[in-house]
Parts: structure tokens; C-alpha cells; sequence
């Protein structure tokens, strides 16, 4: 495992060609595509990336793709299951020597956090379950991004969105997916966030090295969504990192180690101060005790850190 | 070639097994499930050279069948009632990816109220999703259509899904005697699977099914489906010719029985048209001048083929094991759409729906709507449509409330 985490062991180290295509349809400031840049950099294009309903559903629009290897859109419950579906394909097709190894691909799952949190659940437990051989990548943009922003289960507490307009924003609380997952004892869980790309790079490259499902979270800042200048997305991804709201961290052999400790915890409210979606926990008068119970919430989390 | 004794699941399996599928998502249902188990068995004794993957649900099912054709390996999985529902829209889906695969779907009423028993308001839900349909009568069919319908799936001119239909209990579990062709003339028969230009592969990146803007691309491609689907009735008739030619069984697009010079026919699909042939061949004894007309092909729906069968006669008696909330039988508006206007077509089309949920349709019931039929035409005057349903019945069903009465009285009783 060293040997690889030392292909990315400074910034410099990482990838300076970079294989998606730019100009999609994504929003100016999407720390989804952040991170898929990122991380389609260190997969590759011997890649076959099956989609589900999202934001990024519109990457490919005939006749266009960014994408220099394979792409197929499922539908928003199912990516998973399609993943399945071309991994087993592609074994049965190399196994019965129809094709050969080069021309193999590594399958991977990208949806949003509605397929994943949500609707995409069922598909998504059932092929760790069947330990499918593949890379799930989750971008995360905590609600419905792509019809407007309405909370879903990655919505985290208080927030603001086109379904939760009231004075205390959204009353639930963000589903902790990283456990759903490790619960499931998949070969490899993690968390990253554009804003951090060492650490993202060498988790993917840890990914990509393994078999088995290998499940990535990317927490994306989404302008649009989060109501902020887009120029602020890398700056607010950093602060998720840095105030402990998105704990970086990997689940391998049955352990969760976390990647990156911030020591010294800035307080939660300068990531939230930031975004149009808490704008009422400070105006038009700050709400103390909705602010102290979040940064508890955070506070309590990284007690439970060792 | 060998006979053996198969239930309609049986056959079902032995279909997907000739044709030497690689892949089978699968999800038990009833029905259905008979057709995985066999096949599981097989490929676990080493006689069948596939991969089972059980998914989670039928929707997943549905996904996986189609992404590993779209891959390049050849499909087969099977559902029924509401498994195919649950995977209604990877049936859209999928369809439009113009991955040719074969799903059996073995009928089986909706809920609510729940029920495992047979009719056909599954199937024709799927009626619009691209997918073409063969309807079976026999076992020996299911085998046979099973066969046709790779072929048909993957021509050139076709390249869609096929779902091969079965009724749930009247054909999945009653044992017929089935000619089983040999394994290497049924191979030789369907042959490779050529993916074309449908397949992943590292060499040759591709996108597939990918969004579109706008109405135009969409409408574009839904027509392609359309037109590709239209083509399947030319290709289906070629394909079974040759299978006639090469296995002696004719498997037309619409079975006519007796129709030549029929004045009066039924009109229905699935297993209760071997009832309806009884009924057929008894009246013809009585002096009916009377035939059936079994569409085997709903998708694409053989309109001219129907029209041939159907000119000049009195009248046509349609027999819907389905129901359209609201409007009625399926079959019956689907027949009166590509009559309609037509020099000859026959001037009464009568409509029954029966047999949900597997109820019967008893020989009396068949004499008795081709009376009403026949009156029609005598009196030149078309009865509304009429719900199967005896004095008999609703007597069962008044004893079935009265009880439901009786005990919801106790029960308040006791709440006091």
C-alpha cells in the first residue's frame, strides 16, 4: 500500500495531464466536477462510467462527451445494478476469450447524492453484497441539485433548500453514508473532497489498486445550491475540511483511519457564513443556540476520533 | 430431438438454455421462479455454460439484463406481474439502448387486491415500452418462441428486447409433452451473438444512451425504436419460416384456426385460446360457421395480418384476459383501431373481458359470446362490452362479504 500512496506524494506528483473535456453543462464553481477532474485524471479512460439521474447526467449530451473512455446512463435507482450488469459481461466475455485483457475496463458508478443516499440504495447494498468488482464515486452536493436543490437525505440540518424555506431550514439531519457503507465490509470506503486533491489522488490510486467495491464520497460544493459565489468553491471546500464538517477519512480491512486531523478546528460557522443556505442562522439576527448545536454536533463527532 | 413432459416454466428454461445464453440476471417472483431454479441447477451440475447473478429486485434485474447486453453478451432473464412492473421503467429504458435481449414474463394479475393468479394486465402495461411480444398457447411454444425471439431481438433491422409471454398456472405449471431440439441444431438455429456496434470495450470507447436536448434528437431515436420494431414483423416471419423448415413446427404471427370460411371468430391471446379451439371445433359441429384468430405477435402488432384474417366477416368476438380501467379490454381497442375504415371489415366487434386474476372461461361462456355476436350481427346492433362475471359468482362473493360483515361485528362487539 505505501508504494502506491508514494505515486502521489506531493502536489507536484500529481497528474498534470488532464483527460476530461471541458466545457459540459455543469455550473460555474461545481465541486463535482472538481473532484471528478480529479479523479478521472488518476482512473483513466479505460473506464466505462455508468450514470444515474443527476446533475451530471448532462456530462454526456448527444453528441458530446468529456469523457475519453465509456460512458452508459441508467436511470437514478439503478446505476449500480449497471454497473453489474458490464462487469459481469466483460468477465464472462474475457472468460470465454472473446476478448482479451487490454481490453477490459474498470467499471465505475457516478451519481449524486439522491441515487446514493436515496433511491440508488437498494441497488448500491446489493452489489457489495455480491462483492461487485467496482468503483462507486458519489459527488455529493447534499440535496437535489439538478432540479433546484430540495433537501434529501445528504441535506445536512438546518440548511436551507428549495424544500425546507423556513426560518429553521431543513429540520432533519445528513445521513451518514460513509457508515451505511462500511457496514456492508466492502473492500474500501472513503471520503474526499476536491479541495484536498493529494489526498483525493491517492485514495483513488488506493482504489484503483484494490478489487472488490470500492466506494468514494466527494463532498461538492455546489454554488448554485449552496448559494455562493462560484469564484469560493475551493475556499469553502477547505473549510468543510478544516472546521471538521467532512471528516476525510478511509475504511480498509475493517478500520476507518482518518486521512487528515484538523488539530486546530476553525469554528464551524466560518464554513457556514459563507453560504446562502445558513444565511438565516446569522441574519436577520444570529441564531446562537442553532449555531452552538451544530458545531456540537461537529465537536461531538471528533471526540469519538482517536 | 427428444420429447419430454414440461411445464411452461419448464420450457421456458430449456428456450434459454438452447440458446446458449451467457447471462442471467434473475429475481424470483411467482410464477416465474421455476424458470431461475432450473437454470441455476444447470449451471451448477456444469450443463449449462452461463452466469446466474440474483439482484435485489427487478428493476436492478432489468438494468443489469440490458447493460451486459449493451456489453455484448448474450441475455436472457424472466419476471412476471409485478416484477415487470417494479422494472417498468428499465423496460422504457433499456429498450432504447437497442440492446437485443429475451425476458420471459409469465402473467400474473395486478395488485391490488394481490393475487398470484394469471391474466394479462401485466403484459400489456408493458404493451408501449419497445420491447416486442410473443404470446404462447403451449409449452412446446414457449421452447420454440424462446428460440425465435433471439433471433428476432438481434437482426440487423430489429435489434430491440423480446419478452416471450406465458400465463401464470395454466401454461407455467401444467406438464405438455415438448419436442426438445437437439442442443447443436438449436445452436446452429439462433447462432453467435453478434453485438455489432453495442458493446464496451477498452479499444473502442463509446457512449451510450446518452441524454439528448430538445425534441428533435428525442423524436428522432423513439421513431428509430418505432420503425425498428415495425421491421420485426417481416423479420419474424422469415425467422419462423426457417425454423418450420428446419425444426417442422410453424409458428405464425397470428394463428388463424379455422378461419377460411368463418363467418363469426373469436379473438384472444394466451393459453385460454386452446379452450377457445374446443369451443371452435364443438360449435362448428352444432353448424357455427366459426374460427379463432390468436395474435402469437403483439409487438409489433400484425394490423394488415388481422385485417386479411378478419375481412368479410360478420363479426369478431374479443375475448380480453385484461381490463383498462375506464375503457376496457386492450385487445379490443387494438384490433378496432386497424379496422376501422377498412373496406369489408367486419361490421360488429364485440368485446368481453374475462378470466382475470385466473378465473376461469368456461366452454358455455365462449357458446354464449358467440350468440351475443352473432344477434349483433342479425340485429345490426353492437352490445356494450361485457364483464365476464356468473350469478354463481357474485353469490361467492355475497357469502365472502357476509362473512367479512359478520366477523367486523364481533370484533366491534368486543372493542365495547
Amino acid at each position: 500500500m505505501s508504494e502506491v500512496q508514494e505515486r502521489f506524494h506531493r502536489m507536484k506528483d500529481l497528474p498534470s495531464t488532464h483527460l476530461l473535456g471541458t466545457g459540459t453543462a455543469m455550473c460555474s464553481g461545481c465541486g463535482g466536477l472538481e473532484a471528478l477532474h480529479e479523479i478521472y485524471d488518476v482512473l483513466g479512460e479505460k473506464t466505462v462510467f455508468v450514470n444515474a439521474a443527476g446533475c451530471m447526467t448532462l456530462l454526456s449530451v448527444y453528441p458530446f462527451t468529456p469523457f475519453r473512455g465509456s460512458w452508459l446512463y441508467t436511470a437514478m435507482a439503478s446505476a449500480t445494478a449497471g454497473a453489474q450488469g458490464i462487469r459481469d459481461a466483460l468477465d464472462i466475455l474475457k472468460q470465454k476469450k472473446q476478448i482479451t485483457e487490454e481490453e477490459d475496463l474498470e467499471v465505475v458508478t457516478l451519481t449524486g447524492d439522491g441515487a446514493a443516499y436515496g433511491m440508488g440504495m437498494a441497488s448500491t447494498s446489493g452489489a457489495m453484497e455480491r462483492d461487485l468488482d467496482f468503483i462507486y464515486i458519489c459527488y455529493d452536493n447534499e440535496g437535489y441539485g439538478n432540479t433546484g436543490q430540495q433537501y434529501s437525505g445528504a441535506t445536512p440540518h438546518a440548511a436551507k433548500t428549495a424544500t425546507s424555506k423556513g426560518a429553521r431550514g431543513f429540520a432533519g439531519y445528513k445521513k451518514d453514508l460513509f457508515s451505511i457503507w462500511t457496514a456492508h465490509k466492502p473492500t474500501y470506503v472513503a471520503t474526499v473532497i476536491g479541495s484536498e486533491p493529494l489526498d483525493l489522488a491517492r485514495k483513488i490510486e488506493k482504489a484503483r489498486n484494490l478489487t472488490g467495491p470500492r466506494m468514494i464520497i466527494a463532498l461538492a460544493p455546489c454554488p448554485t445550491g449552496w448559494d455562493y459565489d462560484p469564484k469560493l468553491t475551493v475556499e469553502i471546500g477547505k473549510l468543510a475540511v478544516k472546521t471538521g464538517i467532512w471528516p476525510l477519512k478511509e475504511y480498509i480491512d475493517g478500520e476507518v483511519v482518518h486521512t487528515k486531523v484538523p488539530r486546530q478546528r476553525v469554528p464551524v460557522e466560518e464554513y457556514l457564513k459563507l453560504q446562502g443556505r445558513f444565511r438565516h442562522l446569522f441574519e436577520p439576527e444570529r441564531n446562537d443556540a442553532l449555531l452552538e448545536e451544530l458545531q456540537a454536533k461537529v465537536d461531538n463527532y471528533w471526540e469519538g476520533v482517536s | 430431438m427428444s420429447r419430454a413432459l414440461l411445464t411452461g416454466n419448464g420450457a421456458a428454461a430449456w428456450g434459454a438454455r438452447l440458446a446458449q445464453v451467457d447471462y442471467i440476471p434473475a429475481f424470483p417472483i411467482t410464477p416465474q421462479t421455476e424458470i431461475i431454479e432450473n437454470l441455476a441447477k444447470w449451471i451448477d451440475t456444469d450443463e449449462m455454460d452461463s452466469r446466474l447473478v440474483t439482484l435485489e429486485s427487478e428493476h436492478s434485474m432489468i438494468t443489469a439484463a440490458g447493460a451486459a447486453a449493451a456489453t455484448g453478451v448474450r441475455v436472457f432473464s424472466a419476471t412476471s406481474s409485478q416484477g415487470l412492473l417494479y422494472g417498468m421503467e428499465m423496460l422504457y429504458t433499456v429498450a432504447g439502448w437497442r440492446a437485443p435481449f429475451v425476458l420471459v414474463n409469465v402473467s400474473r394479475g395486478l395488485a391490488a387486491p394481490i393475487t398470484l393468479e394469471s391474466d394479462h394486465n401485466d403484459i400489456l402495461a408493458a404493451r408501449d415500452c419497445g420491447f416486442l411480444q410473443i404470446h404462447c398457447t403451449t409449452c412446446q411454444e414457449v421452447l420454440d418462441s424462446t428460440l425465435i425471439a433471439y433471433r428476432l431481438a438481434e437482426h440487423h433491422s430489429v435489434r430491440l428486447p423480446v419478452i416471450v409471454n406465458l400465463d401464470g398456472f395454466y401454461l407455467s405449471f401444467t406438464r405438455e409433452p415438448v419436442e426438445l431440439p437437439d442442443a447443436e441444431a438449436a445452436a446452429k438455429f439462433v447462432g453467435n451473438y453478434d453485438a455489432e456496434n453495442v458493446q464496451f470495450r477498452a479499444s473502442a470507447p463509446t457512449s451510450q444512451a446518452v441524454a439528448v436536448l430538445g425534441g428533435t434528437p428525442y423524436s428522432y431515436f423513439r421513431y428509430e425504436i418505432h420503425l425498428a420494431a415495425q421491421q420485426g414483423l417481416k423479420v419474424y416471419d422469415e425467422v419462423a419460416t426457417e425454423f418450420a423448415q428446419q425444426f417442422g413446427r410453424k409458428h405464425e404471427a397470428v394463428e388463424a384456426y379455422r378461419c377460411d370460411d368463418a363467418d363469426y371468430v373469436f379473438v384472444m391471446l394466451g393459453s385460454f385460446a386452446s379452450k377457445a379451439k374446443a369451443a371452435v371445433d364443438q360449435l362448428r359441429d352444432a353448424g357455427w360457421s366459426i374460427g379463432l384468430v390468436r395474435p402469437r405477435l403483439l409487438r409489433p402488432f400484425p394490423a394488415e395480418r388481422f385485417y386479411q384474417l378478419l375481412k368479410s366477416k360478420k363479426g369478431a368476438a374479443v375475448i380480453d384476459q385484461n381490463i383498462s380501467m375506464g375503457k376496457g379490454g386492450v385487445l379490443h381497442s387494438e384490433l378496432a383501431s386497424v379496422l376501422y375504415g377498412k373496406p369489408d371489415a367486419p361490421p360488429v366487434l364485440t368485446s368481453f373481458i374475462g378470466g382475470l386474476g385466473g378465473r376461469d372461461i368456461s366452454q358455455e361462456e365462449l357458446f354464449e359470446m358467440a350468440k351475443v355476436t352473432r344477434d349483433a350481427y342479425e340485429k345490426s346492433e353492437t352490445p356494450a362490452p361485457r364483464l365476464l362475471f356468473t350469478q354463481d359468482e357474485m353469490r361467492e362473493v355475497h357469502k365472502l362479504q357476509a362473512v367479512a360483515h359478520v366477523e367486523r361485528q364481533e370484533l366491534e362487539k368486543d372493542h365495547e
